[in-house]
């Protein structure tokens, strides 16, 4: 994979109360895919990068069937907002809040993320 | 044959004799009526099997089963606790008793008395008329006797050029033997066409290879030493050599029982009746269907009229007003792939009619309109393509409102002008076969909320016989909804507008070979530039691959962009389990393998630990890898020469097969060598939904091809293409496309039929469903893979081939590119540490998922506190 080499030391981190946490360098995620991430208290997040190059994250686990598989799921924008649908029985979630689209009741931890 | 016995004296009885098309919808009617439950229905049924679709008969020799014919839910009649007394006629009916007394000896008194008895053929008299391999063409019994005796025989003829002589005809050229056609007019359906529609289709069919004798009558059979046929003499001297023999030469009513009971008959049969279809000698008697004459001095040979009938009766009983004054003799059948229709005032008896003629012979079409000198349409004969058959006849009787040449006229010279349902009045019929009119159809739309034709077919009956008025109805239901404010949007999804075909051509016309420059182009407007969404990025992927080839693109679906389109499977190239680990289903084309081939995969499942399974597709999957194990797997699986078996693509998955003539003692082609063939043609092949296929290796079927999207079925001369076929939630048998093919034929027409499939399916839709949904369903499907009616049979060829030429195994690219592997990982952070919610417990002596696990840390409504991780209610 060929990037511009202004991007390719660049980190991403997520925020974990009020500490940034490494989890991989930017020139890993494809734009459209996540990532699965172990968490240092063994927590899973998922890790995406949309067309824009923005960057989200969010629990890995999908709440409705337990599997650790978000990350593996397929990203797209609905109403303008992102979101990843899960592998497993293709609900949606909101990638900037958690929210999921298909039952309000049910929402995921999202992260803050930031690349250095 | 169910039993609800015991009419108690206050309960009177309605026996019905005959369960025929026509005895089966008067159930229906009495039904409807609530008659059923405020009456005993008996009903003597003489055939061996209760009430099936004769209409459809013919199809049991494209594969439809007498079970698939039926027209009796055995559910209906116990519901309605009708005794049916199946292989058991009536034999006598004492009128002043009101007794009838049935072959096993059963008496039933009645109250109300239906016959139903329908037509016997008639045979004319000529010797030697009941000669072993002389046969009538009427039940699912004559069938199944002329398909038996064909087996051995070479050469078939058919007497009576009419409608049915010509089905009969198609069957037997359709089971291998030269045929012919022997019809005393002077043109073949005499009754329904006129001359100029006689030639054009006389042409035709004998450019099918049928040998038409017009103008000569059958003076007698010949027949050998043991009475078996061996030819027909003819009234023109001459003698035709033929070892069967169908008569076909028009219907008689079956009247018998009528007669024998002294109720008045016509002077040409038919038992005589009112307005009301009861008998005129005995207000306790009814007659419907093809044994009645009626009111206006017809006796009708066709369906709907005997089901108007059917509901006149049932409508009379239950005291409501209802009469039957006639119908239309309207008819459109598809011959030996010829359409042929007739409808109104065909042949201009109407005085001072006109005729508007539009005639090819060369191309085999005829199309004439009577029109009456205001202007009225008042019939018409179409030959050779009968496609506006559906609109002119709901205009019949009316001045449409476009010059009738133009309706005549092919598209495309000059005037021609395409006449919408739409145009057509409320009260226009749209359905003959069940009478049902334009308004309720619309109706249908705007007061039963059926947004579908299969929901409208079902709640107004219309298009359930015959099916002629299936395409008006599909037009009709969209041009309702659109007009009631439902907006039809047939966009693939919030993203694009244009339905999955017109991406499809789209991608292949502007050679667009990105995702992004798709949508970017030619997106919804506030979808443009975004990030698409699930639904259009994978099927959008998937036209990319199947093009591949022919747009510039490389057909390795994780290359590039492509890899952030695939689904979730497609992306791991594995089918993700419940607890988010892995099965892996290496390909075993045809179902052949070899024991090194089993030892290693055996080896392989043991090293790793997996779950094996024998699938429905005849291969076996490994179940329960880690993602990060799927490359160790596959490295393995490939070294020893096995590849992907895209069990987890919308792909080719299985091409079955049974051992086949190698083995088997019935076996007739090869069917291993030809599955494994097909396998290795089509693998990999990007498709709207999964292909699956199957070889037999002779008419037993033991590889269930007939259920696949496309099955092969051996016979002596070649192999059987059946397509559509369909397992899974709702099952479809197959339709027979092509018949006798070559190895090479074979594969032509799999590949075009694959290709325009690809073309022009919907996301998600099934052969099946594809096929059904389609105008002209397999009839067009026909027209266009095997007589190239479009013309770009040579285009869907080549993209085919392209196909087969780039084919790549994607597992062995994928263990050789470090980059693609680096994706394998259980974490981007910590590649080595296996994901702690995969886990397995023993079973059986293999393992399965440790569900327990994937609940740990979740949330659970009475305990929301209980959250390891991410989680957490709003
Ligand atoms: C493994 C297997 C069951 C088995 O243990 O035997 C299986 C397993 C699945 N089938 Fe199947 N089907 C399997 C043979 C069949 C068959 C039998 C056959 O192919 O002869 C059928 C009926 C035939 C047909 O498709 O017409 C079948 C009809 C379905 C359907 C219904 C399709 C339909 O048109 O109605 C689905 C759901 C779908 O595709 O939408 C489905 C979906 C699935 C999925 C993909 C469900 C899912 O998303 O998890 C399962 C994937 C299992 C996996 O991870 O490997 N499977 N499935 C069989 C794999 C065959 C193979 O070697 O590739
Ligand atoms: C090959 C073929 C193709 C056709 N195609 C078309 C078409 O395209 N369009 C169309 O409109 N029509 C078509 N027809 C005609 C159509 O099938 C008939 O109009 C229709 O079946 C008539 O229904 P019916 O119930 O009156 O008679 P039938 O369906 O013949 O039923 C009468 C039943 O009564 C039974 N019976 C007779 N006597 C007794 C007794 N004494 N006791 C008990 N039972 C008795 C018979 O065994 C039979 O089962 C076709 C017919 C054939 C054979
Ligand atoms: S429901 Fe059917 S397809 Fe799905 S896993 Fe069970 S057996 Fe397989
Ligand atoms: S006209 Fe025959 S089903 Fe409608």
């Amino acid at each position: 994979m060929t990037l511009a080499p202004e991007t390719t030391d660049l980190k991403i981190q997520l925020r974990l109360g009020d500490d940034w946490f490494t989890v991989c360098d930017l020139n890993v995620l494809l734009p459209g895919r996540g990532v699965a991430a172990l968490l240092p208290d063994g927590r899973q997040a998922a890790v995406f990068r949309d067309r824009g190059g923005r960057l989200y994250a969010v629990d890995n686990r999908d709440p409705f069937g337990g599997a650790a598989v978000l990350s593996r799921g397929l990203t797209g924008s609905h109403q303008g907002r992102p979101f990843v649908a899960s592998p497993l029985l293709k609900q949606r979630f909101d990638l900037e809040t958690g929210q999921c689209l298909d039952d309000e009741t049910v929402r995921i931890t999202a992260y803050e993320v930031r690349t250095a | 044959m169910t039993a609800t016995p015991e009419a108690t004296e206050a309960t009177p009885t309605i026996v019905l004799v005959g369960h025929g098309m026509v005895g089966q919808r008067f159930l229906e009617a009495l039904a409807e009526r609530g008659l059923t439950a405020t009456h005993r229905v008996v009903v003597l049924c003489e055939e061996p099997r209760p009430a099936y679709d004769r209409v459809a008969l013919t199809s049991y020799f494209s594969g439809k089963t007498p079970e698939d014919l039926s027209m009796t839910d055995m559910e209906f009649i116990e519901k309605h606790g009708i005794e049916l007394y199946v292989g058991d006629p009536a034999e006598a009916v004492d009128r002043a008793a009101k007794k009838v007394t049935a072959r096993s000896g059963q008496v039933f008194d009645y109250d109300i008395l239906v016959l139903a008895t329908g037509s016997f053929p008639f045979v004319p008299p000529v010797p030697n008329k009941d000669a072993k391999g002389c046969f009538v063409y009427r039940t699912i019994e004559d069938l199944l006797a002329i398909e038996e005796y064909a087996k051995t025989r070479t050469t078939g003829a058919v007497v009576g050029g009419g409608l049915l002589g010509l089905e009969a005809a198609g069957a037997l050229k359709g089971l291998g033997l030269t045929s012919h056609i022997v019809e005393f007019a002077p043109r073949l359906m005499p009754v329904q066409v006129d001359e100029g529609g006689g030639a054009a289709l006389l042409r035709t069919i004998q450019d099918m290879g049928l040998s038409v004798h017009t103008g000569v009558g059958t003076q007698e059979i010949v027949v050998d030493e043991d009475g078996a046929v061996t030819g027909m003499k003819l009234s023109d001297g001459s003698e035709l050599a033929t070892d069967l023999v169908v008569f076909s030469a028009g219907v008689r009513p079956r009247d018998q029982l009528a007669r024998a009971c002294g109720l008045t008959v016509g002077e040409r049969g038919g038992i005589t009746v009112d307005e009301q279809c009861r008998t005129v000698s005995d207000p306790a008697v009814f007659a419907i269907g093809e044994c009645a004459l009626a009111a206006d001095g017809r006796v009708y040979g066709l369906v709907a009229p005997g089901y108007e009938q059917a509901e006149t009766a049932a409508a009379t009983i239950a005291s409501d007003e209802a009469a039957f004054l006639g119908a239309d003799l309207s008819t459109k059948l598809k011959l030996l792939g010829v359409d042929v229709a007739s409808f109104g005032d065909a042949h201009g008896a109407t005085e001072g009619c006109l005729d508007v003629v539009y005639s090819d012979s060369r191309a085999g079409l005829y199309k004439k309109l009577v029109i009456g000198h205001d202007g009225t349409l008042l019939g018409g004969i179409l030959v050779g393509d009968a496609e506006a058959y559906g609109t002119l006849k709901a205009f019949t009787g009316s001045v449409p409102p476009v010059s009738p040449e133009s309706l005549v006229l092919p598209a495309g010279a000059g005037e021609s002008a395409q006449l919408g349902p739409t145009a057509l009045p409320d009260d226009a019929i749209i359905c003959s076969c069940n009478n049902v009119r334009k308004g309720t159809i619309r109706g249908a739309v705007t007061e039963h909320q059926c947004t579908t034709v299969p929901e409208v077919k079902k709640c107004t009956k219309a298009g359930t016989t015959c099916g002629s008025c299936v395409k008006v109805l599909g037009q009709l239901v969209t041009a309702e909804l659109e007009a009631s404010g439902v907006e039809v949007d047939k966009g693939l999804c919030g993203c694009f507008s244009q339905t999955r075909e017109e991406l499809y051509e789209i991608v292949l016309a502007l050679r667009i070979n990105t995702y992004q420059d798709l949508l970017d182009r030619y997106g919804r407007d506030g979808a443009k530039g975004g990030d698409g969404c699930e639904v259009c990025k994978p099927a959008v992927g998937s036209i990319i691959a199947s093009l591949a080839p022919t747009i510039g693109v490389s057909g390795y679906v994780l290359e590039g962009e492509q890899a952030s389109l695939q689904d979730s499977n497609d992306h791991f190239l594995a089918n993700l389990q419940k607890n988010g680990s892995y099965s892996v289903v290496p390909r075993i084309p045809g179902g052949e393998i070899t024991p090194e081939g089993l030892i290693v995969i055996g080896e392989i499942a043991r090293d790793f630990g997996l779950y094996t399974k024998i699938t429905g597709g005849q291969r076996i999957d490994m179940f329960g890898a880690r993602v990060e194990q799927l490359p160790l797997i596959w490295t393995r699986l490939v070294d020893a020469g096995f590849e992907s078996g895209h069990a987890y693509g919308k792909a080719l998955r299985t091409v079955k097969s049974c051992v086949g003539q190698t083995w088997c003692r019935y076996g007739v082609q090869d069917s291993v060598r030809m599955a494994i063939d097909l396998e290795l043609r089509y693998r990999g092949l990007r498709s709207p939904h999964k292909l699956k296929s199957a070889v037999s290796g002779c008419a037993r079927e033991c590889a269930e091809a007939q259920s696949k999207d496309f099955g092969v079925i051996a016979t002596s001369n070649g192999w059987n293409l059946y397509v559509g076929g369909n397992g899974g939630a709702t099952p479809r048998h197959a339709d027979l496309l092509a018949q006798d093919l070559s190895d090479a034929e074979l594969i032509k027409l799999i590949d075009r039929f694959l290709m325009f499939y690809i073309r022009t399916a919907d996301r998600l839709e099934r052969t099946s469903t594809w096929l059904e949904r389609i105008p002209g369903g397999l009839d067009h499907v026909r027209d266009v893979v095997v007589d190239d009616s479009l013309g770009i049979c040579e285009e869907l060829e080549s993209l085919m081939a392209a196909h087969v030429a780039h084919y790549a195994d994607e597992w062995a690219t994928t263990i050789n590119d470090p980059e693609k592997l680096a994706r394998f990982v259980s974490f981007v952070n910590a590649p080595d540490t296996p994901d702690p919610v995969v886990g397995f417990v023993p079973e059986r002596g293999q393992i399965k998922p440790d569900l327990p696990l994937l609940s740990i840390g979740m949330r659970t409504p009475d305990n929301p506190a209980d959250v390891l991780e991410g989680s957490a209610q709003r």
